[in-house]
């Protein structure tokens, strides 16, 4: 068996480093954005910064923009998930007090 | 014990381990079911990615758990979060993104076979790693000084900048978002515990020189998990942290 392991580029060091500091630009970024008052537009702002970071930590420290297309198939599909159970457990919330009907 | 059985079948049989490694030498450390090195590879990160996803969901409860909260106690939400200490959970941020560095680091020097660049990379994530955990100690033993456990002992104080504790009023739900604030962020501290043992075992792996360019999948997959790990502290801390931080500056 040879040593080229065809799949997995070796990625550079400055690429790894690169990516850390945009993480800690992100969080220095997400700490000042929650100082300021935006209203209700503070936790979108967190979030949008939280998701950058979370992609660059995946796409590039655990590789998933190396993997195959299966694992990449497995990746999204556990984020989907993720979203039809917070898109379907708050479409209940949020809807309970619309309709004046017992139990609510 | 395999091949008594497999030669026992008779003569169409494979005639068993020893007969299959001379008919195709592969390298040692592949796998019978697998066609290649890049296949066992890939089977081994596809399968640590369906745990991970198990593990999403299973933070994704509690993530829901949050998000209905919140939204059913806003002030109690915003309040309690200013309770909670920005500089410790930015430096824990810090620490870990440190610690997803040097975990690549480790990573790759499995790939290009440094075995003292693993050996320094994963103890230097495992120092980080311990970091965390300490500085979270303090934060908690804080909490308990403040009276912020939930429960029957569930007694607010604030520290106040002449350094005296003094009794804090809370909206009600505060004890809810104190629960998820100890759930949410001990799971997580859980999880790093968890991930401190793993790289204690890839670091005596790494010292005895079982990674090589061609195999490295256990430090390869343990690593996917310690970024797992920091990813969901990355949520954590502008969700619990820094919802009510820009009420006090």
């Amino acid at each position: 068996m040879s040593s080229s392991s065809g799949h997995a580029p070796i990625v550079s060091v400055g690429t790894y480093v690169m990516v850390f500091v945009a993480l800690l630009i992100g969080t220095g970024l997400t700490v000042f954005a929650a100082s300021r008052d935006f209203g209700a537009l503070n936790t979108p702002i967190a979030l949008g910064i939280a998701v950058t970071k979370a992609s660059l930590v995946c796409l590039i420290f655990m590789g998933v923009r190396y993997n195959t297309p299966l694992t990449k198939v497995v990746v999204v599909s556990g984020l989907l998930w993720l979203l039809i159970l917070f898109g379907l457990g708050m479409n209940d919330y949020l809807t309970r007090t619309w309709m004046g009907v017992p139990g609510r | 014990m395999a091949d008594v059985r497999q030669t026992s079948l008779g003569a169409g049989a494979p005639a068993g381990h020893a007969a299959a490694h001379a008919e195709h030498a592969h390298h040692p450390k592949q796998q019978h079911h697998f066609y290649s090195m890049e296949q066992q590879l890939e089977a081994s990160i596809l399968g640590m990615w369906i745990f991970l996803v198990t593990e999403i969901m299973f933070f994704g409860g509690l993530f829901m758990a949050y998000l209905v909260y919140r939204h059913m106690y806003p002030l109690a939400w915003t309040e309690s979060s200013h309770e909670l200490n920005v500089i410790l959970g930015g430096t824990n941020t810090a620490v870990l993104i440190c610690s997803s560095l040097t975990m690549v680091l480790a990573v790759r020097s499995a790939q290009i076979g440094s075995r003292s660049g693993q050996i320094v990379n994963l103890i230097l994530t495992i120092l980080l790693g311990s970091t965390f955990l300490v500085i979270k100690f303090f934060e908690y033993k804080a909490k308990f000084e403040h009276g912020l456990v939930p429960g029957p002992h569930f007694d607010p104080h604030e520290l106040t900048a002449s350094g005296a504790l003094v009794p804090l009023s809370l909206p009600q739900g505060s004890q809810i978002f104190f629960s998820l604030y100890f759930i949410m962020t001990g799971i997580h501290a859980l999880h790093m515990v968890v991930g401190i043992g793993l790289m204690l075992v890839m670091l005596v792996m790494a010292w005895q020189g079982r990674f090589t360019p061609d195999y490295y999948n256990p430090i390869e997959v343990s690593g996917l998990y310690w970024h797992f790990v920091d990813i969901v502290w990355i949520f954590l801390f502008p969700l619990l942290y820094l919802l009510g931080y820009h009420f006090g500056v």
